[in-house]
């Protein structure tokens, strides 16, 4: 074993993981954004519309990441969309997480009570403001604790676009490993590395979730 | 543009294929709950230190990415001697990710079964053993069989992942197909069809079990 070399790769490794977080926060907040929108419009739009949406996400949850970054980033070339790896893999995950989120957002507007929705109505609210100040605020916070978590999925799920050739932490480790021949130091350290990250913004999330719904849910421990 | 007889065509070698897709995802799921199963009852344990472990294992296998794994434990078994061909790899590594997730599931249907089944259990004088294998078990087990479906959608999902390691089932073999046809779009998405059609099947499966065992 011999982790020296991790010192002289040390730069390389850090851009590699400013592009995890990067590419973990944009897609996250792509699909997040793309998910809201897709739980807001399956809520009001017409059936048929609705349908459509709903193959969108059976098609998307029943698929593998991999296979849709295949199909977009070695596929996208033949119907004219060419992408460089980084915008392909962004694209790629705020394809994959929106669907997640927007059965998300869905069950955390499903939770806010009819009769809020209803007086709203009743006290002659608009409908879209009724959506900007009872739907949003109260579906947001009871979702809250599921869009942690499956934040949390998704940086995870970032390593893979390292198959494409983006060039995050995952990608920068194999290039390193294979110029030093010092593969299992060198996944060893990152699976340390990426444990230690997910517990942490685990940790974070929780406190985040507890400051949020504080003044909702006082039996929760 | 997207050419319907080139698409058709790649069903053929993938379908093929898909049999070490279901060989690894369901192999993995059956390892994994055997793991799962024992560190759950580690982790339900009165030592803490049975505990200490069982939590760390579950930490650390849902905290660190499969791809990671699989790359760990690929590059692991060569150096302490242990030479396994990559489907065993493959199989183990997916089996021992998936019995983190699977013991949080019987972990959860336990803590979600009323007090009151095990403390009525004791109170008509049942031994321990008899309250967990009559009462707890049975239930939980019930409870919990549309997650375990749901897991192992999330596997065969998660198996496109070991074509990394060179076995060829539906990812690898569209990765191969595509090269050599030099259409990746219409092979992607016929492999992105033949998972699909796995899961709805699974998920179609885990909805008629919820509904036959609704408590």
């Amino acid at each position: 074993m011999d982790f020296g070399i991790l010192q002289q790769y040390g730069p390389m490794l850090l851009r590699g993981f400013g592009n995890t977080v990067l590419c973990w926060a944009l897609g996250t907040i792509f699909a997040m954004a793309l998910g809201l929108l897709i739980a807001l419009v399956q809520r009001y739009a017409a059936r048929w519309v609705r349908w459509i949406i709903q193959a969108y996400i059976e098609i998307i949850r029943g698929t593998p990441f991999l296979v849709q970054l295949f199909v977009l980033y070695y596929g996208g070339p033949l119907i004219g969309l060419r992408l460089d790896a980084v915008p392909a893999g962004l694209l790629g995950l705020t394809i994959y997480g929106s669907p997640y989120f927007a059965e998300i957002f869905r069950s955390g507007f499903r939770a806010v009570p009819v009769g809020q929705i209803e007086a709203a109505r009743a006290i002659g609210m608009a409908e879209l403001t009724i959506v900007r100040r009872i739907l949003l605020p109260l579906g947001l916070v009871s979702a809250l604790p599921a869009l942690v978590n499956f934040s949390i999925i998704l940086t995870k799920e970032t390593v893979i676009l390292s198959i494409i050739t983006v060039p995050e932490l995952m990608y920068q480790v194999q290039r390193m490993s294979t110029e030093t021949f010092r593969y299992l130091e060198a996944n060893l350290v990152l699976a340390l590395f990426f444990w230690a990250l997910v517990e942490t913004i685990s940790r974070l999330g929780r406190r985040l979730e507890r400051r949020i719904t504080r003044h909702l849910l006082t039996e929760r421990t | 543009m997207f050419s319907i007889p080139v698409f058709l065509q790649a069903f053929e070698p993938l379908i093929w294929a898909a049999r070490y897709t279901l060989l690894i995802s369901g192999l993995g799921i059956a390892l994994g709950l055997v793991i799962g199963t024992l560190i759950c009852a580690a982790r339900l344990s009165p030592y803490a230190a049975l505990r200490g472990f069982a939590a760390v294992w579950v930490s650390f296998l849902r905290g660190v990415p499969l791809l990671v794994q699989l790359l760990v434990f690929y590059y692991t078994l060569p150096v302490i001697g242990i030479d396994v061909p990559a489907i065993v790899a493959a199989v183990v590594t997916v089996g021992i990710c998936a019995s983190a997730y699977i013991s949080e599931i019987w972990r959860g249907a336990i803590a979600a079964l009323p007090k009151g089944q095990a403390e009525a259990a004791a109170a008509i004088g049942m031994a321990p053993h008899h309250i967990w294998g009559r009462v707890i078990l049975p239930q939980a087990v019930t409870m919990s069989l549309p997650a375990l479906i749901n897991e192992l959608i999330l596997l065969v999902k998660a198996s496109s992942l070991v074509s990394v390691v060179g076995i060829l089932e539906i990812t690898r073999a569209s990765q191969a197909q595509a090269a050599t046809t030099f259409r990746p779009l219409e092979v992607y998405i016929a492999a992105a069809c033949i998972y699909l059609a796995i899961n709805l099947c699974l998920s179609a499966l885990g909805r008629y079990l919820e509904h036959r065992t609704a408590i």
